[in-house]
Parts: structure tokens; C-alpha cells; sequence
């Protein structure tokens, strides 16, 4: 997986990551010189002035001629100078106002291999390339849809959008890249459960791609495994569930212990944070009571258990001092406990999704059996039909940060396993084509956010948390070109019919929306045009990531700086000392004690809780020569006034 | 020697006394009235009172008269490795009685694994031998399965026991697991009691300790570090999210720090029925002992939660408990000797945890919150004394100055000033963790079953003359509220037809949430897992047998016309 070779020398970042090229996406030779052609962006900003007016003038009297963009291909002589490739790597966007998180700007785009070459006014370009007029529409950086669950297996069956399909589907919403979960078994090994996702998505997926590893169990031996994955395999984070009892649920020791782990590798904590112990009594309340329809599922995953598990996964990054991720934020209160975290400064970042943001839980209650199932997913959708309003409120105001899809949905069949019993019913909502228009038609055009905010929560935040930036997430030379071509004035009405993903229902189902791709570009190359996909399967790149992400880490390693403790410097106690009986008050240091390895065969799942250090008695002893440094024969304050009252 | 309750109350029956021209201070209302009393009980309140000649007369001459007030948490006598602590029933509540408090309500707590109503025996007995005041008590709930259960109702029901204590720390010894939580406090919610918590992380308290340790602090300050404040925070928001799930009143013991206080008075604004009770050390003193260099000093300071080192904790939750966002205080009085503590000398985690409180309780208060105006006369009987008894189901036997409750009964001198110190206190302790405070506020006469115990500075008390008082389930205080919201709360399940679309194959091994029913078979994990389901939803079930859903629907033509249950609306 080396790649040394493809690093353009201006741009050393996180782009020699980049690890693999597909067929069709060759470099082309010589390409390299005309690097010196890239306009400095100060030399931009110096005569953006005059030009922005011109294009003001431009725009207006486009919008009211016509709305489509102008796509002209090379055509007689110039045709000759791309003689490899009829369909050319090198594409030029002229007049686009270019969006990025901290402004927007209007110049024009050259891109060639994959990379933004070149940004300004009047590039000079190489002949017969192929160029789009944007028109001074909107030209955004591709989204990352951080939360994606594609093919996806549970109980032998697999979530019904594969990485092609699932890719397709993000496409044609303008999402460039998105971000899967590797989901091992408890008691697999994490890397071979990564390779097998690697295998799945290399041969499949259409955009570019990175993964997310679960740590769906715990004991030390995982630590070397995650070790590897950060330092081999460009993972950079990782999620810990506090759901699902007696399967992916991890005690709260666990947790501590996962969440160090992480710190120390520099890998950003992600947590599913519902309190599983309780969910797991209220199913059975619920079932007791002979609800077993959909409705059930939302009765039995009450918001104030999601809040609950958002706060212990605070305190328990608190004490670690780990940054924490929350994925799926889908209540009123597991928000506001997010944004109380960070105005008490913790490094917490928030992540709401398609469907919370999109639509609420009362479909749960549907008569419609299988359209009722299709909105199942955990933590469920808020019954509270304010809910959308007020997260995407709270995505506005920065109080949340990212937002993903959690795209992972079953086809009704898959559904119907549980249709006796809805904790059986398998759990996802679709998402990843609706995300990008579901927050500009629900933030911008409602005018919560503004066009740079909406860079900002769709790509740019989750670039930088995840260390994609600014190769992912921004507009500027040096970055991929995966670019958007966006118009805020599409209206689409949302339909299973319509929609690129293989299932029955969508859960937006009717919901109409304002604004919508016009043009999609991944990797250099047009996938969407005029409402066409053109994607090739298998062509996406996986995109390793380093850790210590700046945007997370910076104030982290601040803060383990100041965090030392210190001991008081005492004189040795020399007072009478109580008898103790021979049974101890087995206190909480216990715990490493009593964890003996050598017990794990008899509990493979559930007591994998070894603490690495060993506190056993004994030591405690050798911590004091650690103190001779002070002096002890004289204590300070006088000698031996240590049991004197006062 | 033993009391059962007030119908055989004992020898002191002679004892008649009248108390003239005092101001009778209720949580409600405040008035001058004279009060006579007789075998224990008040039988006489107001102005001009025909009483039998020869009756012994304390004249008040306008001090207040207060209910006597009530300690709802005490660990007197506990044991601990093969000691106990050094107050013990005699000790304790003759500390009790000199501080204004003619009521203890102390902790048992059996040894996890052990039988709940043996420990509970063990207890009377030490208490009826002992014990100077009235008395009642709590259990802990240590460990959890069946056997537990039928104890519980055995102590509610014939015992005269109504509050139990669960812990979420001490990991591996006596904390329990979110589901056990939940299972205890739907348990107790049914039976009327109180469910109290002892709240702090105990999972990550243990990492932390361990840190500490290994990091070469082994002093208190270890402590009180490994132990911070958010950790209490987040096991009281946890401890309300259960409580609220399962519709039980909640009661959270030693409130010690601010974030955690900040969390109940949160939860009551949302409705939930929960109760903090900050003790009388967080009320008075701070954490920043724990630094002490004298290590005797430091250890003494030593309890669970730890004090908080932020030294305007103690003023933030007198406010908090002048507004009633804290609702009673008790002490969490259990002292050790230094050599107790000295146990943990090289080792902060083995130091026994317990302060001392009971005797400067009263009077803290009153120097902290109502001398400095945040609350009045009225509320300091509240939460002293008032409170209490309506928690426990007491009221108005106690914690009310009322014709025929009890005669304990406390003169209060709002002006006297005492010096605390270990060398005048009544408790057993080398240390007083409030050595030096100089307190205003004094009781002048304390009556406990309408028998002077004191007067004139001198303390009279009888060992074993205390009664044990039964505590009867379903407190209005707690319960009316918590009735109301059962009734509300009836879940429906929504009338379909039945779907009758291909289902997928699939295999049990692994998946998302459901198969917690299916995977957690009762036999393997007898303690922990004990989530057994009730239902056989283990396989799939043929389409024809559904008699769970409600009979009375028409399901051959479900609504909306038949069969629409898979097709796209």
C-alpha cells in the first residue's frame, strides 16, 4: 500500500495516504509541470474585487435565461491534445462561487488527475479540456456522509444497500465520500473483520471511502489490534457501544479502559450511546405487556436513556481525557447534554443524522406494519415532532458539528423477522442520497445556516475530526476534486420509486425538498450530470487517515499536560494501626486482582475486563521509596506531629 | 428488652411536663402556645391549659420550641473487618441527643451474599440494647436475586421497613448493574418503599484508584482524586433516568458536591420524584483537607462521596436545601479512631470511609442557612426534622409539634455560641472534621419521650430506653405523585392486521439488539444475568398463533382494507 509515488510534492498532507488508483483513473505523464501554473491564492484575493462584480452581473442575467449548466466537450483540433482518453481526466469549471466553510469566493476550477490543480481567474489551461459553465452557481466540496452501515451484516442476512449501491445512492446526493463502520463479531479479530470490509468495499464501492472499526468486545489483546489498525491500516477511530446487552455492550471499566486506549493512539472515541440495561428491562416490559408492533421499539428505547448514556460517556471521556464522537444524536435531550458538555469545555462532537433531522417517530405508530418497521433504528426517532426543528437548530448554531445518514436499511422481507416481536426487527433508516438537500431544504432555505455553515456540517467538520483535511472538505489546490455542482432551487419530492437505494420505503417518503446536485464530481470525474449517473463499481479509493487529528487533538494535548497530579509530601504515619481480619473489604482496587487471566476461557464474552496494571498489595510497598526524596526523619512541621489532634 | 412499636410504651409513664410560654415553631407556621405532655405523646396545646397539679414546668419565656429533629442517616455501630466503628448505639445517639436529634434512622447493611432480615435482627438487637432516642432503620440491598425479593417484602410488610439503600460504586463488593437497578426499583416501586442511592461511578472510580496508585499517591488526597465530582454527577443523572423509567421515588444519600446537587434539582424541575439529602460535612466543610500534611487529619476527612475541594460547595447546597431543591439532611455520622483509618496508611483505598456529624448536624444548619437569612425558622424545621418523617411515613407522629404526637421536642437558643472540638464533643472520635467552627445556634432543652434528657448543659440519657418506630410503605409524601403517574402510564400497542409479506431467513447467532431475550439463558449466569425473559419469542412463531395481540380487533380485515400491509402507501 505504498504511495510515495502519486504525492504531489506541494501538497504533503494527508494525501500520501492515498492508497489505491483504479483502471479507468490513470496518472497522466508530465502532468507534474504544470503544477507551477497554480495560481497563489493571495495573487486571487487581491483582484477578487472587480472581478466579483462582473460576476454578479453575469449570474443575473443567467438566471433569468436558463438554468441548466453548459457541459462543452473538446471537439476538432483541440480533440487531439487528449489522445489517451476520450472521456479526459482534466475538467475546467468556469465562473463558480466557490463555497467553502470560511467564505465563499468566485473563480474558476481546473482540476486534472484527481486534484484541484489550479484555482483563479483566466487559468491557463491546457487545450481541449473539458469544460463546465457553472454560471456562478454554487460549487461546494463533495459531502462525507461520516456514518454509513453498507452491507452490513446481522444474523445472516445483510442490509439491503451494498457498497455499490450504497455509493450510487450517495452520489446522486452529492455526497463524494462516505465513512462505513466495520463491524467485528465479538470475539473476532479486528483486523480481519477490517480486511473483510476492505474486500467488500474495494470491489464495490463507486466514491471514496474510509472505515470506522467497532470494538464490539474488550480485553487487552484488542489494544495491539487497534495499535496495528492506526498505524497500518489508517484507522483513526473507533465506536464502543453502551447498547445491546450481552452483545456489544461494553461495562463502563471497559469503556475507561477502551477510551485510554484511544488517547493514547490518537484516535477519536465514538460512542452508541443508549443505556443498553434498561432498554433491554423495557423490551421486556413492553413485550410483557403484549405490545410486539414497531411502536414498541420506541416505547422500550425512551430519549431520557439515550441522555443518560450521552452523559456517562462524557464523564468517562472526561476522565480519560479522550475526545468523544456521539453518533446518531436523535433526541432534544441527548443534544442539549452535548451542548452543556462543550460549553463546560469538553471535546465532545455531535453527530445527527438524515433521519433525525428529516422526519420523527410517529410514524412508529403507523397502521402500516411494514412502513411502521421501516423506521426502526436505534437510537429510535423522536416521537416529539419538534425534534427535527430543534436538532437542526442546534446544527446550525455549531452545538452539533457533523452530520451522517446511519444508512443502513432492510428491505421489508429482512423487516418482517421481527414482526412478532419488534426487538427482533433488524435496525437501520435509509439516509445517504437525502443528506446533503435534507439539511440545505431543512437549515438554509429556512435560514438557520448559511451556505458555509452548510459546507462546514455536510464535509469540511467531518474532514477535519476524522484528519481528512484539507485534502477532503475543502475547496483548494492540492485537494481531491470531489466537488458539487449545487442549485439551491431544485425542488424534488422525495420517493421510494425515485430513489437509488434498493428498498421498498423511505423513510422521507413525500417530503418535499429545495436544492439538490446539479453536477457531481469524484475523483476528478463526472458522475452525475443532468440528473445521469455515470458510476463505476469498484473505482472508489480507500482513504487512510492519521491520528491525532489536529481540529480534535490540539486541546487534548494541552490538557495532558497540565493534568498531573502530585502527591502531599507526609511523614510516615506512626501511630497505633488497627487489627484488620484476615477477610478484606474487597474495595474497588480489587478489581485487577480478581480478573485473572487465567479465567477467560470460562467467560469468553463478557468478563474480558483485565487491567493492565498490577496494584495487587505487594506494590504498593515500592511506591514508597519514591518518596525518599523527601526528607522523613524530620517531617515538616516538626517531628512526629502526625497523630497530634489539630 | 425490646418495644414494639408505641401501645406498650415502657416504665417512664409518670413523666408529665408542661413547657409555658414557648413559640412553637412547625415547617408551616410558627406560634405561642404552652404544651403539655404526658407518657410520651403531646396532650395539650394552646394558651391557659388545665394540666394536674405537680407537674414539672419548664418555662420557655419565648424561645422557639421545635420538633425534635430527625437524623435520617447514621451508621452507628457499623462493622467493619472485625471492628466498628467507634460510635456505637449508646454513643451515638447520646451525640444525637446533645446536638437537638431525638431520632436516628441508621443503615443495615448485610454482607453481600448474606440474609437481609438476619442482618436486620442483628441490628434491632444492637440498637434495643443501646440506643438512647427513637429509633428506625434502612436497609441496604446489597446483593440481588429471588431470596432478596422475598425478604424485601417481608421487611416491608411485618418489619416496619420502607427505605432501601442500593450502591453504584464499591465495584465488586456491594455495586450493582444498571438492569439489578432497574429490577430493585421497579421491585420497590410496586411495594411502596423508598428506593435509596448511593451515587457514585464505581466502574471508574476503580480505574481511577488504580491510577492513582500507580502514579505513587497513596495519601487521602488520593482520595478525594480518584473520586471527582463529575463521577457522583453522572450516577445521580443515572440513578433518575432509572428511577424515572420505572415510576420509583428516588432518594440519593450524601449529596457532596455541587454538579451532583445541580442534577436533582434539575430532575425535580422536570418532575421526577427524587430527593437529595446532603449530610452534614458537605453542609460545613470542604475537601481541601484532604491536603492536610498531617496525615491523621487528612483520614479523618475521608467518606464517600468525598467532600468537594471547592470550597463554595457548602454554601451552594445550603442554598439549594433553603429552596427546597434539597429536600433533608442527615449526618452520615460513622467515625473511626485514627488507628481505624491508619489501616490505610500506605494506601488510600483501604482507609474506612465515614465522618462524624450527628451532634453539630442542627446547629450547622442553623449557623449556615438561617443565621445567614437563606432560610427561615420554618424551613430549618423542614428539613431538619419535617421532611424526614414524611419521607419515612412517620408524619406527624414526629416531626410535628401537634396534640398526640410524640413528645420530642427541642428548646432552641438561637443566640447561644459554641466552639466545636474534639475535646467536648460526645463522640468517640480523636478528630472532628469541624474542629474550631464556632457555631450560633444551640438547643437549650432537648425532650425525647417527654423525658428531659437535656438541660442546663447536662446531658441525662438512658441506654436502650430508644424504641424501634415502624416505618409503613406508600409515604404520601412520595407516593401520591407516583400513584397518579402509574395510572396515566398505560402503554397500548397499535391494532394491525397481520403482516402477511415474505419474510427473510436468518439465523439467531448474532445480531443487533433483539436477541437479548433469546441469548440470556436463565441457567448459565445465575447472579448477574438475571434478565430472564418471560416470553418464548425465541423462534419464529407461525402467523396463526398471536394471542398477544387483543382479541377484540378484527384482524380477517385489518383497517384500511385488506392486505395493504405490504404495499407501498
Amino acid at each position: 500500500m505504498s504511495s510515495s509515488g502519486e504525492t504531489p510534492g506541494f501538497f504533503g498532507g494527508p494525501d500520501s495516504n492515498r492508497q489505491k488508483f483504479c483502471g479507468v483513473f490513470c496518472p497522466v505523464d508530465g502532468s507534474s509541470d504544470r503544477r507551477r501554473r497554480t495560481v497563489d491564492f493571495d495573487a486571487l484575493s487581491s483582484c477578487r474585487g472587480r472581478n466579483q462584480e462582473q460576476q454578479v452581473i453575469d449570474r443575473q442575467m443567467d438566471i433569468s435565461q436558463q438554468r441548466k449548466v453548459e457541459i462543452r466537450e473538446t471537439s476538432g483540433k483541440e480533440a487531439l491534445q487528449n489522445l489517451d482518453n476520450g472521456r479526459s481526466d482534466r475538467l475546467l469549471i468556469k465562473g463558480a462561487k466557490i463555497v467553502n466553510d470560511d467564505q465563499s469566493f468566485c473563480a474558476d476550477v481546473y482540476m486534472e488527475d484527481g486534484v484541484i490543480k489550479q484555482i483563479g481567474e483566466n487559468l491557463i489551461v491546457p487545450g481541449g479540456v473539458k469544460t463546465i459553465d457553472a454560471h456562478g452557481r454554487m460549487l461546494i466540496p463533495g459531502g462525507i456522509d461520516v456514518h454509513t452501515r453498507f452491507q452490513m451484516p446481522d444474523r445472516g442476512m445483510t442490509s439491503a444497500d451494498d457498497f455499490y449501491q450504497g455509493t450510487k445512492a450517495a452520489l446522486a446526493g452529492g455526497t463524494t465520500m462516505i465513512i462505513d463502520h466495520v463491524v467485528p463479531e465479538p470475539g473476532a479479530s479486528l483486523i480481519s473483520a477490517f480486511e473483510q470490509w476492505r474486500q467488500w468495499a474495494d470491489s464495490k464501492s463507486c466514491c471514496d471511502y474510509s472505515l470506522h472499526v467497532d470494538i464490539t468486545e474488550w480485553h487487552r489483546g484488542l489494544q495491539e489490534e487497534m495499535e496495528t489498525l492506526v498505524k497500518d491500516h489508517g484507522v483513526n477511530s473507533f465506536l464502543v457501544y453502551l447498547a445491546y446487552k450481552d452483545i456489544f455492550q461494553l461495562t463502563d471499566a471497559q469503556v475507561y479502559e477502551v477510551f485510554s486506549v484511544i488517547r493514547d493512539l490518537g484516535a477519536v472515541a465514538q460512542v452508541h450511546a443508549e443505556n443498553g440495561d434498561i432498554v433491554a428491562e423495557e423490551q421486556r416490559r413492553i413485550l410483557d405487556q403484549g405490545i410486539t408492533g414497531p411502536e414498541g421499539h420506541v416505547l422500550s428505547h425512551p430519549e431520557e436513556v439515550e441522555a443518560e448514556a450521552v452523559n456517562r460517556s462524557v464523564t468517562v471521556a472526561n476522565q480519560t481525557n479522550c475526545p468523544l464522537y456521539v453518533t446518531k444524536v436523535m433526541s432534544k435531550s441527548a443534544a442539549d447534554i452535548i451542548a452543556q458538555a462543550r460549553k463546560k469545555g469538553t471535546v465532545v462532537y455531535g453527530e445527527p443524522i438524515t433521519a433525525s433531522l428529516g422526519t420523527d417517530g410517529s410514524h412508529y405508530w403507523s397502521k402500516n406494519w411494514a412502513k411502521a418497521a421501516a423506521f426502526v433504528t436505534s437510537p429510535p426517532l423522536s416521537p416529539d415532532p419538534t425534534t427535527p426543528d430543534y436538532l437542526s437548530s442546534l446544527l446550525s448554531c455549531g452545538d452539533l458539528q457533523v452530520t451522517g445518514s446511519a444508512h443502513c436499511p432492510f428491505n421489508t422481507a429482512q423487516r418482517a423477522v421481527g414482526k412478532d416481536d419488534f426487538s427482533l426487527i433488524p435496525e437501520g433508516v435509509n439516509g445517504t442520497e437525502e443528506r446533503m438537500s435534507i439539511i440545505w431544504d431543512k437549515c438554509v432555505v429556512s435560514g438557520k445556516m448559511d451556505e458555509n455553515q452548510f459546507v462546514a456540517v455536510t464535509s469540511t467538520n467531518a474532514a477535519k475530526i476524522f484528519n481528512l483535511y484539507p485534502r477532503k472538505g475543502r475547496i483548494s489546490v492540492g485537494s481531491d476534486a470531489d466537488l458539487v455542482l449545487w442549485d439551491p432551487d431544485i425542488t424534488k419530492i422525495i420517493s421510494a420509486k425515485t430513489h437509488n437505494s434498493t428498498v421498498e420505503y423511505n423513510i422521507f417518503e413525500g417530503t418535499e425538498i429545495r436544492g439538490g446536485p446539479l453536477v457531481v464530481i469524484s475523483q476528478g470525474k463526472m458522475v452525475l450530470e443532468e440528473g445521469t449517473l455515470h458510476v463505476t463499481e469498484g473505482s472508489g479509493r480507500y482513504v487512510a487517515r492519521k491520528p491525532f487529528p489536529d481540529h480534535v487533538y490540539k486541546r487534548i494535548k494541552a490538557r495532558s499536560r497540565l493534568a498531573e497530579l502530585r502527591g502531599v509530601p507526609r511523614g510516615l504515619y506512626d501511630g497505633p494501626v488497627c487489627e484488620v481480619s484476615v477477610t478484606p473489604k474487597t474495595m474497588t482496587p480489587a478489581s485487577s486482582a480478581k480478573t485473572s487471566p487465567a479465567k477467560q476461557p470460562n467467560q469468553p464474552v463478557r468478563n474480558l475486563h483485565q487491567s493492565g496494571f498490577s496494584l495487587s498489595g505487594a506494590q504498593i510497598d515500592d511506591n514508597i521509596p519514591r518518596r525518599n526524596t523527601q526528607r522523613i526523619v524530620a517531617p515538616p512541621g516538626g517531628k512526629a506531629n502526625i497523630t497530634s489532634l489539630g | 428488652m425490646s418495644y414494639q412499636g408505641k401501645k406498650n410504651i415502657p416504665k417512664i409513664t409518670s413523666d408529665r411536663l408542661l413547657i409555658k410560654g414557648g413559640r412553637i415553631v412547625n415547617d408551616d407556621q410558627s406560634f405561642h402556645a404552652d404544651i403539655y405532655m404526658e407518657d410520651g405523646l403531646i396532650k395539650q396545646i394552646g394558651d391557659n391549659l388545665i394540666v394536674p397539679g405537680g407537674v414539672k414546668c419548664i418555662e420557655a419565656q419565648g424561645k422557639m420550641v421545635i420538633p425534635g429533629g430527625i437524623d435520617i442517616h447514621t451508621h452507628l455501630q457499623m462493622p467493619y473487618r472485625g471492628t466498628t466503628t467507634v460510635d456505637d448505639f449508646a454513643q451515638g445517639s447520646k451525640a444525637a441527643l446533645a446536638g437537638g436529634t431525638t431520632m436516628i434512622v441508621d443503615h443495615v447493611i448485610p454482607e453481600p451474599g448474606t440474609s437481609l432480615l438476619e442482618a436486620y435482627d442483628q441490628w434491632r438487637q444492637w440498637a434495643d440494647e443501646k440506643v438512647c432516642c427513637d429509633y428506625s432503620l434502612h436497609v441496604d440491598i446489597t446483593h440481588w436475586d429471588d431470596n432478596v425479593k422475598q425478604e424485601l417484602d417481608s421487611l416491608i410488610k411485618e418489619k416496619g421497613v420502607n427505605s432501601f439503600q442500593v450502591y453504584m460504586a464499591y465495584k465488586d463488593y456491594y455495586q450493582m448493574t444498571n438492569s439489578e437497578l432497574y429490577e430493585v426499583f421497579t421491585f420497590l416501586a410496586e411495594r411502596g418503599g423508598i428506593a435509596q442511592v448511593h451515587a457514585e461511578n464505581g466502574e471508574i472510580i476503580a480505574e481511577e484508584q488504580a491510577r492513582m496508585l500507580q502514579m505513587g499517591i497513596t495519601g487521602p488526597e488520593g482520595h478525594v482524586l480518584s473520586r471527582p465530582e463529575e463521577l457522583e454527577a453522572e450516577a445521580v443523572f443515572r440513578a433518575i433516568t432509572i428511577a424515572s423509567q420505572t415510576n420509583c421515588p428516588l432518594y440519593v444519600t450524601r449529596v457532596m458536591s455541587k454538579s451532583a446537587a445541580d442534577i436533582i434539582s434539575q430532575a425535580r424541575k422536570k418532575g421526577n420524584v427524587v430527593f437529595g439529602e446532603p449530610i452534614t460535612a458537605s453542609l460545613g466543610t470542604d475537601g481541601t483537607h484532604y491536603w492536610s500534611k498531617n496525615w491523621a487529619k487528612a483520614a479523618s476527612f475521608v467518606t464517600s462521596p468525598p467532600l468537594s475541594p471547592d470550597p463554595t460547595t457548602p454554601d451552594y447546597l445550603n442554598t439549594l436545601l433553603s429552596s427546597g431543591d434539597l429536600s433533608v439532611a442527615g449526618s452520615a455520622h460513622c467515625t473511626f479512631s485514627v488507628a481505624q483509618k491508619a489501616i490505610g496508611k500506605d494506601d488510600f483505598t483501604q482507609i474506612p470511609e465515614g465522618v462524624n456529624g450527628v451532634e453539630e448536624r442542627m446547629a450547622l444548619i442553623w449557623d449556615k442557612a438561617v443565621t445567614t437569612g437563606k432560610m427561615d425558622e420554618n424551613m430549618f424545621v423542614a428539613v431538619t426534622s419535617t421532611n424526614a418523617a414524611k419521607i419515612l411515613n412517620l408524619y406527624p407522629r414526629k416531626g410535628r409539634v401537634a396534640v398526640g404526637s410524640d413528645a420530642d421536642l427541642v428548646i432552641w437558643d438561637t443566640d447561644s455560641i459554641r466552639t466545636i472540638t474534639a475535646k467536648t464533643h460526645n463522640s468517640a472520635a480523636e478528630y472532628n472534621i469541624f474542629e474550631g467552627m464556632e457555631l450560633r445556634g444551640a438547643p437549650q432543652v432537648v425532650i425525647c419521650q417527654g423525658k428531659i434528657v437535656l438541660e442546663d448543659g447536662n446531658l441525662h440519657t438512658t441506654s436502650g430506653v430508644g424504641r424501634f418506630i415502624p416505618c409503613s410503605p406508600f409515604p404520601d409524601f412520595a407516593y401520591k405523585r407516583v400513584k397518579a403517574r402509574k395510572q396515566l402510564a398505560v402503554l397500548k400497542a397499535v391494532p394491525r392486521g397481520m403482516y402477511d409479506g415474505p419474510v427473510s431467513e436468518y439465523s439467531m447467532s448474532r445480531g443487533g439488539t433483539p436477541s437479548a431475550s433469546a441469548r440470556t439463558s436463565p441457567t448459565k449466569q445465575p447472579v448477574r444475568n438475571l434478565h430472564q425473559s418471560g416470553f418464548s419469542l425465541a423462534g419464529p412463531p407461525t402467523p396463526d398463533d398471536l394471542p398477544i395481540r387483543p382479541a377484540g380487533r378484527r384482524i380477517v380485515v385489518p383497517p384500511g382494507g385488506r392486505s395493504n400491509i405490504t404495499s407501498l402507501s
